[in-house]
């Protein structure tokens, strides 16, 4: 196992490689030289310049050992951003976001994966049924609307018509408190979706033949479904459920927007209104090496659930 | 007459080919077949506004900007969905906002496939390192969170020049959405071409000394041609909704009405009561998603059931 863990971890140095030649490419060749614009307009030539060294962006682009392609390298892989364009250390913004961004989507995640699962087995279990297409027909129409009509009607109709919920973050609220509709709206905005191809991969697993012999000896359906078809079902579930994760850091950046809560996502929309490229940059790169990471998590998750994948 | 007798056994003979089939499966659907009509609305909707621009016709759809009532007036039967804030109707920018979500969906759909397709069909044809390079390109780009790396390639493009054409509004949104998502049409005709190549007809369109780009072009693509057709409308509903968060957010069109613009004035007009704006924006991408979703879905049912389970 370990020689699979550490052939797997060479696999993503071309890849971590990759976004960082990404990242470089469109912020500092195409999205070029931030420090006219943070100047200001009555900015002296010297101003300008000082602007530049404290960025480092008055070395050469490339050839040079102190060239901006090497020590965008060697930041990034040594974890130290510099400082944001209002001089804040980068590092320090986002680790202060990150306890209220995980706090956030955290109970999400696990929420939207133990909802849609369990929902997806009874719609199996209702298979063929009048409800059954009642649901499918829900969810097609839950995928469709946009994710900003349920955040906004969600958090207009519950939290300030019948203020069952505070409608903003506040410090001196509980983290309960003013997760609960956000992380309420973020399931539920993505159930429509999820319960859908979770109904799908289920009724496949109960065309198979071990569900029929299962049938056949006489178990009861409730028996045949947690027993034999949820754990037949893993590996498209893991697979599924770690693709929702880009999915909500997009669920975290709206609803951390709209309910004023200080996470990564609020910190993310900020730097896109001031156009802060170090910002985006650095949560850029820790994103991508935090999706790498689920992903390798996620190749041993399938070698303990399923025996036929080995580590080879 | 003789020759009607005749004319029904040669069409039998002929044998129905894979569009034909799959088209007339389609039109035994119901359900898709009304929503390709709503689908098809939108579209003339969205063709007929760049009509009435270009020939500066006299209709309500081109005139949004006029005042027609008070600000924040209430729907009424002259105004279905009320007025916003400078008194302009609702309606009419509803209306418009077709216009700007169809064109960044339809030129984010033709980037991503002029990228896309033939990268996926050329690493899947030839191999080797090109195909090495091909996947790593991609597995980079899709290991970013998907709108991350919307927003940075907005964000970056946005206001910049390139080649004399500067990036602005609309065209920020369409291609950063375009360059972003080719991957998964790519990785899916790469697969199908491996798939194929070693097929028969590959086979003989290479022993009568076709050229690699002919094979690929002439004799690979038409043949994998669906996928592209399935992937482009399943796909489509994904770029409305971008285009929704990315306007937004401000990155995207801010001269004329989009139905992002309008949901992101909506979000301090609700505190006040006024919902009717983002009403009329929420129906409109409800109705044009959930038609090409159902459409889509029943497009790949009868075009290729073998891709059903997913």
């Amino acid at each position: 196992m370990t020689t699979y863990i550490i052939r797997r971890l060479l696999y993503t140095i071309p890849i971590v490689f990759g976004v960082l030649l990404l990242t470089f490419i469109l912020f500092n060749l195409v999205g070029g030289d931030p420090a006219i614009e943070m100047a200001g307009k009555n900015a002296t030539a010297e101003t300008i310049a000082e602007i530049r060294a404290e960025y480092g962006l008055d070395k050469p682009l490339f050839f040079s050992w102190d060239s901006q392609f090497i020590n965008h390298f060697k930041n990034a892989l040594t974890f130290h951003f510099g400082r944001a364009r209002d001089r804040e250390l980068i590092a320090d913004k986002i680790l202060r976001g990150a306890g209220p961004s995980l706090s956030l989507t955290v109970p999400m995640f696990f929420g939207t994966v133990a909802i849609s699962v369990s929902l997806s087995l009874v719609v199996a279990f209702l298979r063929g049924s009048r409800w059954d297409t009642l649901i499918v027909i829900l969810c097609v129409a839950g995928m469709s609307l946009p994710y900003l009509s349920f955040i906004l009607f969600g958090q207009y109709f519950l939290a300030y018509k019948f203020g069952w919920f505070p409608v903003f973050f506040s410090p001196d609220l509980v983290t309960a408190e003013y997760i609960a509709l956000p992380v309420i709206i973020g399931i539920v905005a993505g159930l429509g979706g999820n319960l859908r191809f979770y109904r799908t991969v289920m009724l496949d697993e109960m065309k198979s033949d071990y569900v029929r012999t299962a049938f056949a000896k006489g178990l009861s359906t409730k028996r045949v479904l947690f027993k034999h078809v949820l754990k037949n079902a893993m590996v498209p579930i893991i697979t599924q459920v770690v693709l929702a994760i880009p999915f909500l850091f997009l669920g975290s950046l709206l609803l951390e927007r709209f309910f004023g809560i200080p996470g990564l996502g609020y910190l993310m929309v900020e730097a896109i209104g001031s156009r802060d490229y170090f910002v985006i940059n650095a949560m850029t790169y820790i994103s991508a090496v935090l999706f790498v990471v689920f992903n390798l998590v996620t190749d041993i998750c399938y070698v303990l659930v399923d025996p036929r994948v080995s580590f080879d | 007459m003789t020759d009607t007798a005749t004319v029904p056994s040669l069409q039998a003979q002929k044998g129905r080919s894979l569009w034909t089939d799959g088209v007339r499966r389609l039109r035994r659907h119901r359900l898709a077949m009304l929503c390709f009509l709503i689908i098809v609305l939108y579209l003339s909707l969205a063709g007929f506004t760049y009509l009435a621009e270009i020939f500066d016709w006299d209709v309500n759809v081109v005139k949004w900007s006029e005042e027609v009532g008070e600000s924040y007036q209430r729907p009424t039967m002259k105004h279905p969905f009320g007025t916003d804030i400078f008194g302009q109707s609702v309606l009419r920018k509803t209306l418009y906002g077709a216009k700007t979500s169809i064109t960044v969906a339809l030129c984010a759909s033709l980037i991503s496939l002029a990228i896309g397709v033939p990268l996926g069909a050329v690493a899947g044809y030839f191999g080797g390192i090109i195909d090495e390079v091909v996947v790593w390109v991609y597995s980079t780009l899709s290991s970013i969170p998907y709108i991350l790396l919307i927003l940075a390639f907005a964000v970056v493009l946005q206001d910049k020049t390139f080649l004399g054409v500067k990036i602005t509004g609309i065209s920020t949104v369409y291609l950063a959405i375009g360059l972003t998502s080719w991957v998964g049409i790519c990785r899916l005709i790469r697969g199908e071409v491996i798939k194929r190549k070693q097929g028969d007809y590959v086979l003989a369109a290479r022993s009568y000394g076709c050229s690699a780009p002919a094979i690929i072009f002439r004799h690979l693509l038409p043949n994998v041609f669906h996928i592209v057709i399935i992937n482009f409308s399943l796909r489509f509903v994904g770029f409305i909704h971008a285009e929704v968060i990315l306007s937004f957010l401000g990155l995207g069109e801010a001269d004329r009405p989009s139905w992002g613009a309008m949901i992101n004035d909506a979000r301090i007009e609700l505190s006040r009561g006024v919902w009717w704006q983002m009403t009329a924006a929420t129906i409109a991408i409800f109705f044009l998603s959930l038609a090409l979703n159902i459409f889509g879905d029943a497009l790949r049912d009868s075009l290729d059931p073998k891709l059903r389970t997913r």
